[in-house]
């Protein structure tokens, strides 16, 4: 057999940039597939974009809190000053304590955002440090100086090769105490405004002693006592050298004093920072990817789910539900020949009038279109089917009113969703990503939780009714749609009389202390106040009525949109299965009812049994599914020869007395030794011949 | 209005109704735990999963998110509903493998046999038709039958009624829905309430005692009891799979997304595949037609030497054409790191066979792995084929690798994979370690081979004697002295190690802290290993 463990490398050079070859499959590329893949870059681009923006937002608010924490810090040491607190603080290192959540890799961009923020306006010295890379303090400081002073080689000399980072490295005695001396030697040289090189004169300039950040990406992974070491002695250069340590935290801050004795951590003065959670990272970035109209591709309700809950019940992590954006967004306009019509509403008008009648040909197929069509006049029918230009026209219109549904919808979906997040157990889900899938699935109205909801709303106090409508009308108002300005126009009367209820109640009521007769004025209060409860429930109906028919006109689920294939991405269950895939499920599968996959008739069985003629593998497995912890391997062999025996016809009674064919018992050893590769059995030395079942029960 | 208080009994059940229901809203992950663990193998009754999943909204979402599925997909495996593959089993008894051979070669019509029982309910009469049948062939066995398998299929006959106590799986309150016939209709809602600590007793109780039940066969009772690998080999290839067409309807499904892992490489994703059979082929095909024309590097996983170390070299040494060596793998990883990110055009296609393989499953080599193919020049494409593979990845290497997850089960057997696996059937031939031991002796002195051969012949003498612990240290050392083969103690133990590093030697301390000295290679090979060496001098 081949015993080459790397068995090929070809060394041809192909360079050419990707992509659109692949995107049909192979075939020639077509127009339609170029700008398919070109809407697809684009809009990636313009997602990563927005992405980066928002995050940048998000983090705003903390990054300024460390940097002037980190600018503060080490303006105290610099001020020398000979006060009690300083002299107190003085051998503390400033340290910050970022809680950045259990979503491990989204750490890595805040980390390099907040490395690139530090080196552009405070200091060109920080050091990113990895736990897994370290085992001992000696590696700690070499990579601390490698960072610090090769990097200053490397962009002093910026001509020379890049090894002379390496070089560099070997000839310092790697301590604290020679860092110390090339800080000094480096703080007081005056290069930092050298004319002469194109580099520094586009650095920022630093302040006189710019601080030097360590940052421990992973604090949890350090070993304790590689850190514990490595801070004792940064203690000890603190007055020579200003260090200020960041530690990202996965946890909360209790590990940092898990990790570090008491000892330890009183060398450092601590500060905590909080970051954004991972959830309201997430409803960020679904406000900002999803429930928008400025993008053009939409993802369907269940895809929405399939998202969210990878999101909550395996990693809350951002960047892999960013990932799963991008791969419906790649299936989307891989699969889908229609995608050449998803982006923005202009240029879809421009891209239409270059339809090709195979294009054309290709939209008088989809399902919504078809049922669109079948809506319509018979002699219109006939001319959708036939005249390409009437089509187009058409398709033109019905694209403006997918774009017009988008732009209605968002602001209702906001005002139902400010309206039942008030309500108790959230009748309707908490989060407005909720809220929105569900609608995008079905009528909102059918729905029980929706009926629940609205009963509540009967129940609520009148006041917070009000507050929560005008909060309503000011998102619809805010939206500018003309198309919606009728209703909010009919909202607003509504509730300016539902208001004016009170005042009238009140004058009344004026009028009636004139009245003297005490009878009289209890009796007429009395009337008054049950025809002011009649007339606020009246007006409460009224306004909920209105409401109800205003979700029914613009919550449709897209599905009642014609055309709603060219936006919308809904196969959940592709993306699931490239997210998300169960590879044991699919292996029991195979093993258990092997008709699954090779769609055999003589594969073919009711639950749980297996026919005889099923492949090697099955069978052994099947066979020692019946087993306990250990097998006999001599047992196995003879179970499995009557099962085959009996399938190839052969009488099992002439059968048993025979010797095991030599055929069989090579495919036995087969057999086992796949399932042995796969991770079901292995070799045991408890017993002669038997060997170890690695599964429990039935699985 | 409030009327004179109204005091009233309440029962213990309606206390604990309360109770229940506060806590369902707490935890309704551990009441789910347990419904999972026992869940039904038959599909579960629309009805039950309303049940089940009004007691958690949240569990609901998650369901309708994740079983979010088209119907015309036909080959995807994760359908079916995870009850239906892993359940919990109770322990067997004794022979029940032999047992249900007969069951499966004697049930009629040559295709359907059940192989668990259990699965068809009590009331069923299949079992009762096996039962007959096997009663019926009875003394037809007996004549011809070796004793204990003759003892077993006479058990065999009774194997219908033992099988509901000795089948008894977790599930069975489950499975006995409406068909059921014969079982009482008390006995479910009873069934149901005992089955999860029996579930978790089971398990104890069958890996808590050290007895094993299983019969004192051994394969000395065949004729062949092992095969070698070259005899085993020639025998499958004489034996061919009937379903040619199905699996070729497999692949090419498998086939047909070589453009689509293509695009999704270049777009910085990495392909894995998963699935049962081997992928070699379909990684194969795809190098070939797909790759043809790019840098492509094949690592095969499975090799039992592979190293990490060796992986990156061949980076290094034949993509990046540098040959001076690295100090360690972080290092040669900077490297290449930094080569592929100075030179944009720089494109690897990295193709694994097994990712999961024994030697690549250590977290260091999977760190690696996963940052090389973070790296946007180099693409990853890789197979699992391990039940557990899956753990081998934390959260930060998944994101690294970037997966995305393809099925492709082709039922193609293992046998490149499994070559090298040391069953426990398959005789070594021995053709290996005699060529290993014949190499390193030659490349060492006279009189390093002197002292081998000694220690050779010896182990050889003592081959009969299974209580023989090895030669003791200083026995040795006499002998060696004698034939003039050391001068010191020292320079014997300078010679061992040299033998210990080629996995030669083993040694062993004995009771008294003696030192014994055995060769870990089997008895053939010493033999001819003795032979040859004769045979030249």
């Amino acid at each position: 057999y081949s015993t080459s463990n790397l068995s090929k490398c070809f060394m041809e050079w192909k360079p050419s940039r990707v992509g659109e070859r692949f995107f049909n499959k192979g075939k020639a590329v077509s127009e339609n597939v170029r700008v398919r893949f070109a809407t697809y870059e684009s809009l990636w681009q313009q997602t990563k974009e927005e992405i980066e923006a928002l995050q940048d937002n998000l983090n705003k608010k903390m990054f300024g809190s460390l940097l002037s924490f980190i600018k503060n810090s080490h303006s105290d040491l610099q001020s020398k000053s000979k006060s009690w607190s300083y002299q107190m603080r003085c051998s503390e290192i400033p340290t910050a304590a970022l809680v950045l959540g259990v979503n491990v890799p989204d750490h890595e961009m805040t980390f390099q955002k907040l490395s690139d923020l530090l080196q552009e306006s405070l200091t060109p010295y920080v050091v990113c440090l990895q736990g897994k890379d370290f085992t001992a303090v000696k590696q700690v400081l070499q990579t601390v100086l490698v960072h610090l002073i090769g990097r200053r080689v490397y962009d002093d000399e910026d001509e020379e090769d890049v090894f002379s980072v390496d070089f560099s490295q070997k000839k310092i005695f790697c301590s604290m105490a020679s860092l110390c001396g090339w800080y000094r030697a480096e703080t007081q040289k005056p290069t930092f405004s050298s004319p002469g090189k194109k580099r520094k004169s586009s650095s920022p300039q630093y302040e006189q002693s710019p601080p030097v950040v360590i940052i421990f990406k992973d604090l949890e992974s350090f070993l304790p006592k590689v850190l514990q070491d490595f801070l004792v002695i940064c203690s000890n250069y603190i007055q020579q050298l200003p260090l200020i340590l960041i530690f990202g935290i996965a946890t909360s801050s209790v590990a940092l004093h898990r990790m570090l004795p008491q000892s330890v951590s009183s060398l450092l003065c601590i500060e905590l920072f909080q970051s954004l959670s991972c959830t309201e990272h997430l409803a960020a970035v679904i406000d900002k990817l999803i429930l928008t109209t400025k993008f053009p591709f939409k993802l369907s309700g269940k895809v929405l789910r399939v998202l969210t809950s990878i999101f909550l019940y395996h990693d809350f992590s951002v960047r892999n539900f960013i990932k799963g954006f991008q791969l419906s967004l790649l299936e989307h306009f891989y699969s889908q020949p229609l995608s050449l019509l998803c982006c923005a509403l202009n240029e879809a008008n421009a891209r239409v009038q270059d339809l090709t009648h195979d294009d054309c040909e290709l939209i008088r197929q989809v399902p919504s279109f078809m049922r669109y069509v079948e809506s319509q006049d018979p002699e219109k029918q006939v001319e959708l089917l036939t005249k390409d230009h009437y089509l187009k026209d058409t398709v033109r219109k019905l694209l403006n009113d997918l774009h017009v549904y988008h732009e209605n919808y968002l602001p209702v979906l906001k005002c139902l969703h400010i309206l039942t997040t008030s309500l108790p157990k959230y009748p309707l889900g908490k989060q407005i990503r909720d809220l929105h899938s569900t609608c995008l699935e079905k009528e909102v109205w059918e729905t029980e939780d929706y009926s629940s909801a609205f009963q509540l709303f009967g129940m609520m106090a009148k006041d917070e009714l009000v507050s929560l409508l005008t909060r309503c009308l000011d998102v619809l108002k805010s939206s500018e749609q003309d198309n919606l300005e009728d209703s909010v126009q009919k909202l607003e009367e509504l509730l300016t009389r539902f208001q004016n209820l009170d005042k009238e109640a009140t004058t009344t009521q004026k009028s009636l202390q004139r009245k003297t007769n005490l009878y009289q004025l209890q009796k007429a209060e009395t009337m008054l106040i049950l025809a002011v409860q009649r007339c606020t429930f009246f007006h409460l109906f009224l306004i909920i009525v209105y409401f109800c028919f205003f979700c029914r006109d613009y919550l449709l689920p897209p599905e009642t949109q014609p055309l709603h294939e060219v936006t919308y991405f809904s196969a959940a269950s592709t993306l699931r299965r490239h997210l998300n895939a169960a590879p044991r499920n699919a292996l029991q599968t195979a093993l258990n009812n092997p008709y699954y996959y090779l769609q055999n008739e003589i594969l073919k069985s009711e639950t749980g049994t297996i026919p005889n003629t099923a492949p090697d593998i099955c069978i052994v497995y099947k066979l020692h599914l019946e087993c306990g912890r250990l097998i006999n391997l001599y047992d196995w062999l003879q179970a499995f020869a009557m099962v085959v025996n009996a399938a190839e016809g052969n009488d099992p009674d002439t059968q048993v007395g025979k010797p095991v064919d030599k055929i069989l018992h090579a495919r036995f050893i087969r057999a086992v030794s796949e399932l042995e590769f796969l991770g079901f059995v292995k070799p045991t030395k408890r017993k002669t011949d038997h060997v170890a079942r690695l599964t429990w029960g039935g699985c | 209005m409030l009327g004179p208080l109204e005091v009233r009994f309440v029962g213990d059940e309606d206390v604990m109704g309360h109770v229940v229901e506060k806590q369902q809203g707490l935890q309704p992950w551990c009441r789910d735990v347990v419904q999972t663990l026992g869940s039904v193998r038959i599909k579960p009754e629309p009805a039950e999963c309303d049940q089940e999943s009004a007691e958690s909204v949240n569990e609901r979402g998650y369901l309708l998110g994740l079983g979010a599925a088209d119907a015309d997909q036909p080959c995807d495996g994760m359908l079916r509903a995870g009850g239906d593959l892993f359940t919990f089993q109770s322990m067997r008894r004794r022979n029940t493998v032999a047992k249900l051979g007969s069951v499966l070669v004697c049930t009629p019509g040559g295709g359907q046999v059940t192989s668990q029982p259990q699965k068809s309910p009590p009331g069923h009469d299949q079992p009762y038709k096996t039962e007959n049948r096997t009663r019926g062939k009875k003394q037809c066995f007996e004549s011809t039958a070796p004793y204990q398998l003759r003892t077993r299929l006479k058990e065999a006959a009774d194997l219908s009624e033992d099988s509901e106590s000795q089948y008894s799986s977790s599930d069975d309150g489950h499975s006995h829905t409406a068909d059921t016939k014969s079982q009482p209709s008390t006995a479910t809602p009873h069934r149901k309430s005992t089955r999860n600590p029996n579930l978790v007793e089971e398990y104890f109780e069958a890996h808590s005692s050290g007895k094993v039940l299983t019969s004192d066969l051994t394969l000395q009772k065949l004729k062949t009891p092992r095969l070698d690998q070259v005899v085993l080999r020639e025998l499958l290839g004489e034996s061919c799979s009937p379903f040619t067409t199905e699996l070729e309807r497999l692949q090419r499904r498998s086939n047909s997304l070589f453009h689509k892992w293509m695009l999704q490489l270049q777009l910085e994703f990495s392909v894995l595949l998963y699935g049962l059979g081997s992928k070699r082929e379909v990684l194969e095909t795809f190098r070939r037609q797909m790759l043809a024309q790019r840098i492509h590097l094949v690592v095969n996983g499975y090799f039992p030497s592979l190293s990490i170390k060796a992986i990156l070299s061949s980076i290094t040494e034949e993509v990046l054409e540098h040959e001076e060596p690295f100090r360690n793998s972080t290092e040669q990883l900077n490297f290449i790191r930094r080569r592929f990110k100075e030179d944009p055009s720089l494109e690897l296609y990295l193709l694994i066979h097994n990712i999961d393989g024994g030697l690549l499953r250590g977290l260091r080599s999977q760190q690696v792995l996963s940052e090389l193919s973070s790296l946007p020049g180099l693409h990853l494409l890789a197979s699992i084929d391990h039940i557990n593979a899956p753990l081998m990845w934390d959260q930060t290497s998944c994101s690294l690798y970037n997966w995305l997850w393809f099925e492709a089960t082709s039922f193609q057997s293992y046998a490149e994979e499994t070559s090298y696996e040391n069953s426990l059937l398959v005789r070594q031939s021995g053709v290996r370690a005699l060529s290993a031991l014949t190499h390193v002796l030659r490349s060492l002195t006279p009189n390093a081979r002197g002292i081998f051969k000694l220690l050779a012949q010896s182990e050889l003498e003592n081959k009969d004697n299974s209580s023989y612990p090895g030669l003791s240290f200083h026995e040795f050392y006499q002998q060696c002295r004698e034939r003039f083969l050391v001068n010191s103690d020292l320079t014997l133990r300078a010679q061992l190690t040299e033998f210990r590093d080629h996995r030669l030697l083993r040694s062993k301390r004995g009771a008294a802290g003696v030192e014994y000295l055995t060769i870990p290679v089997d008895e053939t090979t010493l033999t001819d290993f003795l032979a040859m060496e004769e045979a030249e001098t």
